[in-house]
């Protein structure tokens, strides 16, 4: 590979190599190993303030209307006397989707591990440009700087939902939070996809050219291909929803008429004319649906890789894992339309969406069988990360399957933005990539930090959590199929709905538990950090080839030559040797054979 | 101050928690590096517990089914093409809850029967095409199965045809309202914009003032149809983009300001034959022995009592629209003909509601 010819150009750098000052080492870093640690520690602080906000309106919708001291500290004059205002309310859902989505599940996610991993286990010195690289993390968090400034504008932060909708999203007479709060949201959105995008480019260049001696495509472990093709996703997507915020922008600040026509608002017809909002639907899911894959994807990827490791068996059909990938992928892009059955778009087209989307569950069934499959005849180790993994497929199957629900545009139309909905994305992407993302911090904790998490800690995290995540959403299955409608700040004005009021404070119970125990998992991650138990160089006897570096982290990741591959990654308890793992570089036997995969 | 009490609980209740690993950790200094790594105990302890969770997502989901399974809303459908989607939902239910149960009992047992053991050698097992055909296969054909049904449920219900002769209603959704216009003797709807609309003369919908068709329409605030007789709503909005959600009758549709969407279906069992379905009865029952339950709280604090329930179909908005959208709803009333025909009589037609200057 042209891979090979870089190394002595590297090598040769690494030897008149600067010592790193302070700033050059920990905050303009161009190493992808620091990038990704920055990476992770901005997403876990965004998901602290995202699920504090969860935890906040589900307490609403539990107690309505009730003075809560939470709200008095946290909210200030958005909760006179302690009671929630209803504008705050749809702020808050909207900016914990917002965070969720994309700070900690896009950039927390594929950001910590594409730049942990993919160098580390392609035997790359570092990313193809590490001064792009650490644009990419740098305009991420300006963008994060910009939506929590959001949250502290006059009229409040942006309260159209998270995919919001024009006009509701256009115009400030309809929403407070439509004003100075939403034009942050543009911005900040706008740039952190500048950061994706730059971020995702170098991800696919450096997986294509700089991949070590012997590390063929089909050799590359499931992380990597995952990363690579969310990736891609992410570069055909992303730009659609620039395009749409920028269009927005367009709207709301120089009169243009994309998404807007026909508008009468408190006395007044507004000069908008011939512009749709049905437009934006469009653009807006041309990204909103890859998205979700490109969540969950890389954390696929990670599960694969820490089930395979742990259960000391090759991961089952690398082969077909890569195809269902691949075809989840392109599979992703045409079934946009399924969030928009009722929008009001031809029928016809959502006979389309429903076949596309209904396809989906082939690849994402062989998927699941095939992790089933891993870990049957194994020799399983149940260490933290493998729990979260197995963890991860529980919840992708319970909702996944309500997908076909969903995905059914005939029965869609009755459980269509109703808590059936959000129970399904929740466990099927919500639940499932924070486990895939938990799964792959205490994996790679080691390689990050040096030290270990501590694995008692790491137990009473995994179990709380999961069974909050089920308390939680489970139940909401049921009052979604009872008709009750997300986004409803109380549901008081609905005697219809008393008799459910009972479930969500249940949930509320459980979503409140679930979110104290985080505090376990914060600690462990920081106080490890400094006081860890010392990691060795391959604490789990895993096969890939960032198990082969040092354990403190060097510039060019490994002090000579790079690695040269000559095996696939999943080489564990293969018969005729006595270890029960063979990392991929080191040469076969006289007379092995190399599985052919 | 309820969630203020049980968030200390559960502080301390984490505290204690903490306090015990860090002895539990203290106790095991000394150990050999690689102590963070599971030991076969850990793997045994956790085995364990993975069947525990196996059964608490059965009880869960038991639980769930029993207590809230039965909502009158999955099964008693108001209108027609309600038990044809009532019928695919309960088929896609089951499926779902077949594979649901097999396959976590698969993954949590394999998990406990497969636990790390000193001695225990994995198998080496990469692939197996035949396997792999099989849980592609049977995706494939149980997917194609729900397809088509699913696409000819869809067709009948968005088939809206004119030969039924649907009665034409307009929804009109603004925030944070509903108004319906019935299209009068011709059952034709005047033409409408709302830059029409005129606020001084009382023509809030922006009826064209001019049009033949408008001048025999009908404005109200409240939706009636007459029992087993088609209905095509034509939607409208003025302002964002609102949903015209009827969970009753299993229909819905965005009203989207700058065009016209539509949704029809037949209303099959009236209002008053509703509130004396037996499941109704029990649902409503329940649901005011809550509301005496929380009106005695209210009275103590020195407020009224709420009132108590009667059923009735309601029109909820479904799509976020700003500040009030969870109070953005129209009470439907399914009623006979003639019923339906006297009420309709006492309404004012567009042309006499109008404000003369």
């Amino acid at each position: 590979m042209s891979a090979h010819a870089d190394t002595h150009v590297h090598d040769d750098d690494h030897g008149h190599h600067h010592e790193p000052t302070f700033i050059t080492k920990y905050i303009f870093s161009t190493d992808h190993k620091m990038i990704s640690k920055q990476y992770l520690i901005t997403g876990v602080f965004m998901g602290i303030i995202g699920i504090l906000m969860s935890i906040m309106f589900r307490m609403q919708i539990a107690w309505p209307e009730e003075p809560n001291v939470l709200f008095e500290a946290l909210l200030g004059k958005w909760a006179p006397d302690g009671v929630m205002d209803a504008d705050i309310y749809l702020a808050l859902v909207t900016i914990h989707g917002t965070i969720m989505v994309f700070f900690v599940l896009t950039a927390g996610l594929s950001g910590t591990f594409s730049n942990l991993l993919i160098p580390l286990q392609i035997g790359a010195r570092d990313m193809a440009s590490g001064f792009l690289n650490m644009v990419s993390y740098w305009l991420f968090f300006v963008s994060c700087i910009i939506m929590i400034f959001s949250l502290f504008v006059e009229a409040g932060p942006a309260a159209a939902g998270w995919t919001i909708y024009p006009p509701l999203s256009a115009l400030p007479m309809a929403s407070s939070g439509s004003g100075m709060g939403m034009t942050l949201w543009l911005v900040s959105m706008a740039i952190f996809i500048a950061s994706q995008l730059i971020g995702g480019l170098n991800y696919v260049v450096t997986v294509l050219n700089l991949r070590t001696k012997g590390m063929s495509m089909t050799r590359l472990p499931l992380t990597i291909w995952a990363f690579f093709v969310t990736a891609i996703i992410g570069l055909v997507s992303f730009p659609v929803l620039l395009s749409a915020a920028l269009l927005l922008i367009m709207d709301r600040s120089f009169g243009t008429s994309f998404f807007l026509s026909d508008i009468f608002i408190q006395g007044e017809v507004l000069h908008y004319q011939g512009g749709s909002p049905v437009l934006f639907e469009h653009l807006f899911w041309f990204l909103g649906h890859p998205e979700v894959y490109i969540v969950i994807l890389p954390a696929m990827g990670l599960v694969s890789e820490i089930m395979a490791a742990n259960s000391r068996k090759p991961i089952f059909g690398y082969r077909a894992m890569i195809a269902s990938i691949l075809a989840i992928a392109f599979l992703s892009t045409i079934v946009w339309g399924h969030h928009m059955f009722v929008s009001g778009m031809n029928p016809f087209l959502g006979s389309v969406f429903t076949f596309t989307t209904l396809l989906i569950a082939i690849p994402s069934a062989v998927k699941a069988f095939n992790w089933i499959t891993t870990i049957w005849k194994g020799n399983i180790q149940m260490n933290t990360a493998m729990l979260f993994s197995i963890g991860f497929v529980s919840t992708f199957i319970t909702g996944g399957l309500t997908g076909i629900i969903l995905g059914d545009s005939a029965l869609d139309i009755n459980v269509h933005d109703t808590y059936f909905v959000i129970a399904h994305f929740h466990l099927v992407m919500g639940i499932s990539a924070l486990y895939g993302m938990f799964a792959g911090v205490y994996h790679w904790y080691p390689k990050m930090f040096g030290r270990m998490m501590n694995k008692n800690l790491g137990y009473i995290h995994f179990w709380v959590t999961a069974v909050c995540a089920y308390g939680v959403f489970f139940p909401m299955h049921f009052i979604g199929m009872a008709g009750l409608p997300r986004r409803y700040y109380t549901n008081s004005n609905f005697p219809l709905f008393d008799d459910l009021a009972d479930v969500n404070k249940v949930i509320t119970i459980f979503a409140i538990v679930g979110g104290i125990f985080q505090i376990v998992f914060l600690y462990n991650f920081f106080i490890s950090i400094f006081y860890g138990k010392k990691a060795t160089a391959n604490p789990w006897r895993s096969t890939t080839l960032e198990w082969t570096t040092p354990v403190e982290h060097i510039h060019g990741n490994w002090p000579g030559e790079l690695p040269v591959v000559y095996r696939w990654a999943y080489d564990y308890s293969k018969p005729g040797h006595d270890v029960d793992f063979v990392p991929q570089n080191i040469p076969l036997k006289e007379g092995e054979e190399e599985l052919q995969h | 101050m309820t969630a203020l009490f049980i968030i200390l609980v559960l502080v301390f209740i984490l505290i204690a928690i903490w306090q015990m690993v860090k002895i539990f950790d203290l106790a095991q200094a000394g150990l050999p590096e690689n102590d963070q790594v599971a030991t076969e105990k850990d793997n045994t302890i956790n085995a364990y517990l993975m069947m525990g969770f196996l059964a608490f997502i059965y009880i869960i989901t038991i639980v769930c089914i029993v207590k809230w399974g039965d909502l009158p809303l999955l099964s008693n459908s108001a209108s027609a093409h309600g038990p044809e989607v009532d019928n695919l939902m309960i088929i896609s239910l089951v499926l779902i809850f077949v594979v649901q149960t097999i396959t976590q009992f698969l993954l949590h047992y394999f998990a406990f029967k497969y636990k790390g053991q000193k001695g225990r050698k994995a198998l080496f097992f990469a692939d197996n095409n035949t396997l792999e055909a099989i849980w592609t296969i049977i995706p494939v054909i149980t997917l194609a199965g729900l397809i088509i049904y699913g696409l000819f449920t869809w067709t009948s219900i968005m088939n809206v045809s004119e030969d039924d002769d649907p009665i034409v209603v307009e929804l009109y959704a603004q925030q944070f309202n509903w108004k319906a216009r019935y299209s009068g003797a011709d059952n034709t709807l005047g033409k409408a914009n709302v830059r029409l609309i005129d606020i001084d003369k009382a023509n809030i919908l922006g009826l064209d003032e001019s049009d033949p068709n408008a001048q025999d329409d009908i404005i109200t605030s409240e939706l009636h149809l007459p029992v087993g007789k088609p209905v095509l709503f034509k939607m409208r909005s003025q302002d964002v983009l609102h949903s015209a959600y009827m969970p009753h009758f299993r229909a819905q549709m965005n009203c989207v300001p700058g065009m016209v969407t539509q949704f029809g279906f037949t209303p099959t069992i009236t209002t008053a034959e509703m509130r004396q379905n037996p499941d109704m009865i029990d649902k409503v029952k329940h649901i005011n022995e809550i509301r005496v339950e929380n009106s005695k709280d209210l009275v103590a604090k020195g407020e009224d009592a709420l009132d108590a329930y009667e059923f009735d179909y309601l029109l909820l908005c479904n799509k976020i629209c700003g500040k009030s959208h969870y109070n953005m709803q129209m009470k439907i009333i399914v009623e006979t003909q003639e019923e339906y025909d006297a009420w309709i009589k006492e309404q004012k037609i567009f042309k006499n509601s109008l404000v003369k200057n």
